[in-house]
C-alpha cells in the first residue's frame, strides 16, 4: 500500500492502469477527460497493455466496448452527462448482452440548459438501463470502487456492466489524499477474466444480440433480473474481501453515528462528507443525529436500508437529481416504496438539492437536520419536494 | 473618437469578455462572419446562428442574434429543422471540426448530399480544445495532442474533399491569417444557394499549438504566411493537411446544383398547392463593398 495525492480522475486512471484492460473506447468530454487523458499515457509509455481507441462520439465508444466485451476482452470506458445520454441505446445492449464492461460517469448535470457541473442527473437518468450502480464519496471510494466493479461486473453470477459514479470537479478534480494498492495486490484481486461465451472463441460459435421476439425476449428479460438480483451477494462478498485486503469494508452503505440516532439523512456521492462534518456537529451539539451513505444504488438494498433506518423519528433523503412528475427524486422514491410493507411509518422529507453544481454548505445540511427535528416532534411530514438554496 | 466597437451591434455584449483565449482565431473568424453578414445587407431579422459545443460553439451565444447553441455534434440537425421550418431565414451553422466532423460528422455528410440551403462555418484547430486538447478526426498524422502524446497514428479527415464529395455546392479553406478573403469568402457562402462550407484553419496556441511547439497566436499566423498556398479550383481530394506540407488554401467548389427544397417542390409540384419558395439571393443582397 503507497500513500499518493491524486484527483478523483487521476485515482480512477490509477485503478485501470492497475487492472489492465484489454480495450478502452472513450470520447473526450469535461470532466472525465482528464481521466482519459492520464490513461492515455498510460497507454502510450507502454505502461499497460490496453488498446484505446479514442473514437468519434461516445455512442460509438460504447458500442466498441460492447464489441470488445463480445469478443471477450476485459472493457472500461468513462464519460459524462451528455456523453451518457448519447450511449443511451448501447447501454441497454451492454446489459442485455451481459457485456461486464466498467465505466466510470463522473456525474454532471445534463443538458439543457448547458451546464457543466456536477448533479446526478445523468447516471439517475441510466438507473433503468440494466447497468449496476456503485456511488463514491471522494477520490479513494472512486478508486477503490473502480477496482471492486470489475470483480462485480466478471462475477459468473453477475455478468452486468457496472458504473461506478464520482461527482464532477467536487471529487474528479480535488487532490486528496489516496491510498493506493500495491500493483501485485490489484492485480491479483481482479484476476484474470474469462468469459463463458465468447465472440472469437471460434470452436464453439455463438450469435450475440440475434432478434428475440414474444417467444423468448421475456425470458431473456428475467435472467437480466436475475443477474441483478445475484449481484447483492457478489457486491457484499466482494467488498468483504476488499476490505481484508485494504482495511476498507464495503457494503451497500456506511451507517455515520448511527447507533442510537433519532434523526438522519440519506445521501450519496460528495455530500456525504458534508453530512458527516454537520453529523459530528450537531452529536457535540448532543443531538441524537445519523447519517446513512448509500454506495450501492443498483440493484437497491431495499430490505436492509429499512432495517438501518426503523430506530429513527424521522429522517430527509437528499436527491442531486430531479424525477420531474414523481413524488421525490430517485433515491426517495426507492426508500420510501423500500419503507411501504416493511413497517416503517415514519415522517420522510426529501430534499432536492445541488442541481448543476450548486455548492450545498454545512449550513444546508443543518437546515435539513433543523428540519426532520421538527417532523420528528410533530410527527407529521410535509406532502411536498423541499429545494435546498435554490430562488424561488 | 469611436466610442462603439462596429460590430457592437452584433455582440451580446453582456455575454463579454468572451472565454477564448489570447491568440485563438475565433475572434477573427467570428469578426470575419460578422463583417460578411453586414457586407451582404441580410436583414438581421433573417438570420439564425447555430453552434454546437466546443469553443467555437460559444459563438451562437456571443452573436446578437436568433441563436441556439445546440448539443455536441447537433448544429446541423438544429439547423435543418430550422431552415425547414422557415425556408426564408438565413441559417449559420458556426461550430468547430470536433463538433461538425467527428461526433456530428454524419449530419454533415447527410446535409450535404441533400443539398440543404445553409451556410456551415467549421472553424478547424485540429483538437478539441474546450476539453483540453484531444486527438481527434482533424488531427494530423504524427501531431501531439493530451491524447497522443507521441503522436497520432490516425488519418485524418481533409474536410473540403469531404464535403465536395458529399454534395457541398460552395467549399473553401482560409486561415485566420485570411482576414479579408475570409470575409469575401463568407459573404459568398452566405449568398450560396445550397450547402456551403467555409472551413477555417486557426491556432489553438494554448493547446494544440502548445503540444507540437507552434509557439504563439502569433508565431503560428505568421507560419501561415510562409505555409499557406492559394490555389483557387484545386482539387479538393489534393487539399489534404500533413505535416510540415504546404495548407492549401482558396474557393475549391462553386457549383449549382439544386436544393433539397428545389427537388421537394419541383417533385410535388401542383399535387397538394403551393410550393415554399426561398427569397432568392438577390432579393436579399444589397451590393457588398469589396476589398
Amino acid at each position: 500500500m503507497k500513500i499518493v495525492g491524486l484527483t478523483g480522475n487521476d485515482a480512477v486512471a490509477e485503478a485501470m492502469r492497475q487492472v489492465d484492460p484489454d480495450v478502452v473506447a472513450a470520447y473526450p468530454i469535461t470532466p472525465q477527460t482528464e481521466l482519459m487523458e492520464r490513461f492515455a499515457e498510460f497507454v502510450s509509455d507502454g505502461i499497460v497493455k490496453t488498446e484505446l481507441v479514442l473514437v468519434e462520439s461516445e455512442h460509438s465508444a460504447m458500442s466498441a466496448c460492447v464489441g470488445a466485451s463480445g469478443a471477450g476482452s476485459r472493457v472500461m470506458t468513462a464519460t459524462s452527462a451528455n456523453g451518457l445520454a448519447l450511449m443511451w441505446e448501447m447501454l441497454y445492449i451492454a446489459a442485455s448482452c451481459r457485456c461486464p464492461i466498467v465505466m466510470t460517469v463522473v456525474n454532471r448535470a445534463l443538458s439543457g440548459p448547458i451546464n457543466i457541473h456536477c448533479d446526478h442527473s445523468d447516471s439517475m437518468g441510466a438507473r433503468d438501463a440494466g447497468w449496476i450502480h456503485l456511488f463514491s464519496e471522494n477520490s479513494q471510494e472512486a478508486y477503490d470502487n473502480t477496482l471492486q466493479a470489475v470483480r462485480i461486473a466478471e462475477h459468473p453470477d453477475v455478468s452486468l456492466p457496472v458504473m461506478v459514479t464520482l461527482d464532477g470537479f467536487i471529487i474528479s478534480h480535488t487532490l486528496e489524499r489516496v491510498e493506493i494498492l500495491e500493483d501485485e495486490q490489484a492485480k491479483k484481486f481482479v484476476g484474470d477474466f474469462s468469459p463463458k461465451y465468447s465472440l472469437l472463441d471460434v470452436q464453439n460459435p455463438v450469435t450475440m444480440g440475434p432478434l428475440d421476439f414474444h417467444d423468448f425476449y421475456f425470458e431473456h428479460k428475467r435472467l437480466q433480473v436475475q443477474g441483478m438480483e445475484n449481484a447483492r451477494h457478489v457486491v457484499r462478498e466482494i467488498g468483504k474481501e476488499y476490505g481484508a485486503l485494504s482495511g476498507r469494508d464495503f457494503d451497500y452503505f456506511e451507517s455515520y453515528r448511527m447507533e442510537d440516532a433519532e434523526l438522519a439523512v440519506v445521501a450519496l456521492g460528495s455530500a456525504v462528507g458534508t453530512a458527516r462534518g454537520v453529523v459530528d456537529e450537531l452529536r457535540d451539539e448532543g443531538k441524537r443525529v445519523g447519517l446513512l451513505k448509500l454506495r450501492v444504488f443498483r440493484p437497491f438494498p431495499r430490505r436492509e436500508i429499512v432495517e438501518l433506518l426503523r430506530g429513527l423519528k424521522a429522517f430527509a433523503v437528499m436527491d442531486r437529481s430531479n424525477s420531474f412528475g414523481s413524488y421525490g427524486g430517485p433515491v426517495f422514491s426507492e426508500v420510501r416504496s423500500a419503507c411501504y410493507g416493511q413497517g416503517l411509518e415514519l415522517p420522510i422529507v426529501n430534499y432536492v438539492y445541488g442541481l448543476g453544481g450548486r455548492d450545498t454548505t454545512f449550513e444546508d445540511i443543518r437546515r435539513v437536520y433543523q428540519e426532520i427535528e421538527q417532523m420528528a416532534s410533530s410527527g407529521k411530514a410535509p406532502d411536498d419536494i423541499r429545494f435546498l438554496n435554490v430562488r424561488e | 473618437m469611436i466610442e462603439r466597437h462596429p460590430m457592437d451591434q452584433l455582440l451580446r455584449e453582456d455575454r463579454i469578455p468572451h472565454i477564448w483565449c489570447s491568440g485563438c482565431g475565433l475572434g477573427t473568424s467570428l469578426t470575419a462572419f460578422m463583417s460578411a453578414l453586414q457586407d451582404t445587407g441580410i436583414s438581421l431579422d433573417n438570420v439564425s446562428v447555430v453552434s454546437g459545443i466546443g469553443c467555437t460553439g460559444r459563438v451562437a451565444g456571443y452573436v446578437k442574434l436568433d441563436s441556439f447553441h445546440t448539443t455536441h455534434g447537433r448544429p446541423i440537425p438544429f439547423a435543418v429543422g430550422l431552415h425547414l421550418a422557415n425556408p426564408s431565414l438565413k441559417v449559420v451553422v458556426f461550430s468547430g471540426d470536433g463538433d461538425l466532423i467527428a461526433i456530428g460528422g454524419n449530419h454533415f455528410i447527410h446535409s450535404a448530399r441533400r443539398n440543404l440551403d445553409m451556410t456551415i462555418i467549421c472553424v478547424n484547430n485540429f483538437n478539441y480544445g474546450m476539453t483540453g486538447g484531444q486527438g481527434g478526426p482533424t488531427t494530423p498524422i504524427g501531431a501531439k495532442t493530451s491524447t497522443t502524446p507521441y503522436g497520432n497514428f490516425e488519418f485524418p479527415f481533409n474536410i473540403p474533399h469531404l464535403a465536395a464529395a458529399s454534395g457541398a455546392t460552395y467549399v473553401a479553406r482560409w486561415t485566420a491569417l485570411d482576414a479579408r478573403r475570409l470575409r469575401k469568402s463568407i459573404h459568398e457562402a452566405l449568398m450560396k444557394r445550397g450547402f456551403s462550407v467555409v472551413e477555417i484553419i486557426s491556432p489553438c496556441p494554448t493547446l494544440f499549438g502548445r503540444f507540437n511547439r507552434q509557439g504563439t497566436g502569433l508565431d503560428i499566423l505568421n507560419s501561415y504566411r510562409e505555409q499557406t498556398v492559394i490555389q483557387h479550383g484545386a482539387d479538393p481530394a489534393k487539399v489534404g493537411i500533413e505535416p510540415g506540407g504546404k495548407i492549401i488554401v482558396g474557393k475549391f467548389v462553386d457549383i449549382e446544383r439544386p436544393t433539397f427544397l428545389d427537388v421537394v417542390n419541383q417533385g410535388l409540384k401542383g399535387k397538394f398547392g403551393p410550393p415554399v419558395e426561398k427569397p432568392r439571393a438577390e432579393e436579399l443582397a444589397i451590393p457588398s463593398v469589396d476589398e
